[in-house]
């Protein structure tokens, strides 16, 4: 028996039996203030947090500091609950001909937690820390920029290498956050957010408090924000439970559908575009064989995975990037379904009986990996495919097996745009292109498509892009994956997120508790 | 005379252990940095992670001095420790000292509350059940306390939680302590971890307790001793248990480090801050100065425990203190 069995077995068991059928439904359980209801502090259990955090923004690669940097930080262009791109800090943009010249209007009146204005300073500051010479874990996001430079006060422009026609939607990365210009003491970060540092132990808690009057006009309701550290699943969900948290982040399917039970909280589901990929190295002589790779696309069963591992709560990926929820998604393609007898004749085609490959996978790849490998290779078996599964450690997973195993484990977050999904693993160029899939003319389309301002066009363009990904490429993308988070019905204003968790991890500012 | 040897034998004694210890701590520092060293992956690619660029990576490792040599840096490191210098954490780039000390001072009252409470209660336990040997008594705690050693104590947090917190709503589930709280609020919110750290190191205080006494209770001066007509308590507490106190104080020494190294899970459990999860979380990032300073307390806990085993048992003991 492990820890994470044993959660929904006993601990909620335990709850959750006593209480009657209360039937609450992701989102729609709760009924909803009309009017925000102020004060209150806001107690967020999440995990994504360790002792090494920091929240200088070039360091941000987990939920907590990101969290924690959208409460007291301002972005540059905001995602709504659609998806789209929508001002925050800059308040309007405008592009040349060719997507590769923008200009930004940067909001008036703003000012920073220790009286500063905003200005066009600050904001060039801020995306030049994470270009050239840096540390920045955004740097692969911003490499495109080719000059960022104050045209006066509240104007900038940006120049880019490509063009690219969704640059503010590119823009609202969660680590490209505005700090008053030359500021280097990230201790005691100072932003335009609703919300002030009170208190910072890295990976344990943090409490920010109201910074005065806010500057958005319908954000900022509680009074104080604690977000705690709570990495352990069964942990997390004991803190709601029992009270101690008003929310909670990442919960899995069956703990989801038990809270549902329970009139007490709801669950929000968002579907975000995150994807578990299993990807095959197309440099290997083995999987350098396209129908290699049809063989072990078509030899997976994909639903089978979503109930058991998701207990429902995915999609089935059709072996491209984009999911169904973006205006892009190409509705052209079929959806690969688990066929063996085509797995059985790409095998022949490609002059093999039959196939023994090896899959390495780990929990770090995406929680559920290894079940997932488990289940794909019984179904493999009816394919003639003798699939070994080799569980490897998480600790170190990202460094020694994931781009140096032929066949593994990967997983991706949902990207804000459709180039930032293409260019993260499936461009020659990119650094995380784990299938090592180099396709010449991929990348000029890809690039066409980025700097066309055309709407339809770049859609049709885009559509091609995803069917050479589902035809050809190396990675096998067996599910979308939702992100699932639980609170108390005493929460509102609370919604799915169209990217990333926690309502775009803007969750601070824009829930409040009713009274 | 007898006296003067037993104090020549302490102090020698204390020597050699703080020599020995010290080797040893040297010793651990050196695997502790070559197999963290071994370990797939640096800092640099742990803090990026999927998102690493090769230019990031060079940069973060450039100012991080970790294109020196492995030794070259375990000296460099070494050599500070030696100044009273731990260096500061390759990850958050905070002090060392700064990041464990809290950490530590957590662990220790966790650890301090659980083991004043059960090292009396395991002994007492142990010799009561000693005495009743067959008795109900002796068989509900033998029951009880293998029942509570044969679980893992995950599963026993996980039952207390069900219990005190989620169903009876009388205790937090999280043992988060911060300095606002008051002193009540502190006790309630460490209540839980502490009856599971108890429960966990109390069987095998117990049972050792209770057969350690009974295979003295079986020798021939015992015998003596309830012929000469003395009653049950005083034989046990006065003939038998001063001879049967040394495999108990080794086993409690070897319980309270336990409770001060080797709680994580716990820690985990109840999210408490404390110092075992953060040399996990070091570890998980290659933060080695950080996995170090955790390393090097740690095993002086254990050297210092024992060294005071070894002394108490010598203490207690009265034939020990006259060498032959």
């Amino acid at each position: 028996m492990n820890r994470r069995g044993f959660l929904s077995g006993a601990a909620l068991f335990g709850t959750v039996a006593g209480v009657g059928g209360g039937l609450a439904l992701a989102g729609c359980a709760v009924p909803e203030d009309t009017i925000p209801s102020r004060g209150g502090a806001l107690r967020l259990g999440m995990t994504g947090g360790s002792t090494s955090d920091s929240l200088d923004p070039r360091t941000f690669v987990d939920w907590v500091p990101i969290n924690i940097g959208y409460q007291i930080m301002n972005g540059l262009v905001e995602i709504d609950a659609q998806g789209n791109a929508v001002p925050e800090l800059f308040q309007s943009w405008e592009a040349q001909p060719g997507a590769i010249e923008w200009t930004f209007k940067i909001r008036r009146d703003v000012v920073f937690h220790n009286g500063k204005t905003l200005d066009a300073d600050d904001v060039v500051y801020s995306i030049n820390l994470h270009r050239g010479n840096t540390t920045s874990a955004a740097q692969g996001a911003v490499e495109n920029i080719l000059d960022v430079r104050k045209l006066d006060l509240t104007q900038v422009r940006i120049t880019l290498r490509g063009g690219d026609a969704e640059l503010p939607a590119t823009l609202a990365d969660y680590r490209l956050l505005v700090a008053p210009d030359g500021f280097t003491d990230w201790a005691n970060p100072i932003g335009t957010g609703a919300y002030k540092l009170e208190t910072f132990e890295p990976g344990v808690r943090c409490i920010t408090t109201k910074a005065g009057s806010y500057w958005k006009p319908d954000a900022g309701h509680v009074e104080a924000i604690e977000v705690l550290v709570i990495n352990d699943a069964v942990a997390r969900v004991n803190a709601l439970i029992s009270g101690q948290v008003d929310i909670i982040n990442r919960i899995d399917g069956r703990t989801a559908d038990l809270l549902k039970r329970n009139k007490h909280f709801q669950v929000i589901r968002s579907q975000t575009g995150q994807y578990a990929v299993f990807a095959m190295n197309c440099e290997s002589d083995l999987y350098g064989n396209n129908d290699i790779r049809l063989a072990l696309k078509y030899a997976i069963d994909r639903e089978r995975i979503i109930k058991t591992v998701l207990n429902g709560y995915g999609v089935a990926g059709n072996d491209q990037p984009i999911p169904r929820t973006s205006p892009y998604y190409n509705t052209d393609l079929g959806q690969r379904l688990y066929d063996p007898d085509r797995a059985r004749f790409h095998l022949k085609k490609a002059g093999k009986g039959g196939l023994d490959v090896t899959l390495q996978v780990s929990e770090a790849a995406f929680s559920g990996a290894v079940d997932a490998a488990v289940l794909y290779q019984a179904a493999a078996t009816g394919a003639g495919v003798t699939l070994n599964v080799k569980r490897e450690p998480a600790d170190g997973y990202w460094s020694s097996v994931w781009m140096r195993a032929p066949f593994c484990a990967s997983y991706s977050d949902g990207r804000i745009t459709v180039d930032g999904a293409l260019s993260k693993a499936y461009k020659s160029t990119s650094t995380a292109n784990d299938s090592r899939w180099r396709r010449p003319d991929f990348d000029k389309m890809a690039n066409e498509a980025r700097a066309e301002l055309d709407p339809s066009k770049r859609k049709a363009l885009y559509a091609e892009c995803q069917r050479m990904i589902h035809d050809d490429a190396g990675a096998l993308i067996p599910m979308f994956m939702d992100h699932i988070e639980a609170g108390t019905s005493k929460v509102q204003g609370w919604k799915p997120s169209a990217i990333f968790d926690f309502m775009g991890q803007r969750i601070g500012e824009k829930v409040w508790l009713a009274s | 005379m007898g006296r003067l040897n037993w104090r020549g034998s302490m102090s020698r004694l204390l020597v050699q252990r703080a020599g020995l210890g010290l080797l040893t701590l040297v010793a651990i520092s050196a695997l502790l940095f070559f197999g963290t060293n071994m370990l797939p992956g640096d800092v640099a690619a742990a803090l990026l992670g999927q998102q690493a660029t090769p230019e990031a990576l060079h940069n973060i490792r450039e100012a991080l001095g970790l294109n020196q040599p492995a030794w070259w840096r375990y000296l460099r490191w070494l050599s500070g420790v030696l100044h009273g210098d731990f260096g500061v954490s390759l990850a958050s780039g905070r002090s060392v000292a700064g990041a464990l000390m809290p950490r530590l001072g957590n662990t220790l009252v966790l650890a301090l509350l659980a083991g004043v409470i059960s090292v009396p209660l395991a002994v007492g336990l142990g010799v009561a059940s000693a005495m009743r040997e067959g008795g109900i008594f002796d068989r509900l705690t033998s029951i009880l306390s293998l029942m509570s050693i044969s679980v893992p104590e995950f599963f026993i947090g996980y039952v207390l939680v069900v219990v005190f917190a989620a169903n009876l709503g009388w205790l937090p589930s999280l043992a988060m302590i911060n300095p606002g709280m008051s002193l009540g609020e502190r006790l309630a919110a460490i209540t839980l971890p502490v009856m599971t750290l108890v429960l966990v190191v109390l069987a095998h205080m117990l049972r050792m307790t209770r057969s350690s006494l009974l295979s003295v209770m079986s020798t021939p001066y015992i015998e003596m001793a309830f012929l000469k007509g003395l009653n049950r308590s005083t034989v046990v507490l006065r003939h038998a248990l001063p001879n049967a106190a040394a495999p108990i104080i080794a086993v409690i020494a070897l319980n309270l480090g336990y409770l001060v190294v080797g709680v994580v899970v716990v820690e985990v459990v109840f999210v408490y801050p404390g110092a075992g999860q953060l040399m996990v979380d070091s570890v998980a990032k290659r933060d080695l100065p950080l996995v170090q300073a955790c390393g090097l307390v740690f095993a002086a806990t254990y050297v210092g425990l024992n060294t005071i085993a070894d002394m108490v048992a010598i203490l207690v003991n009265p034939r020990l203190k006259i060498p032959r």
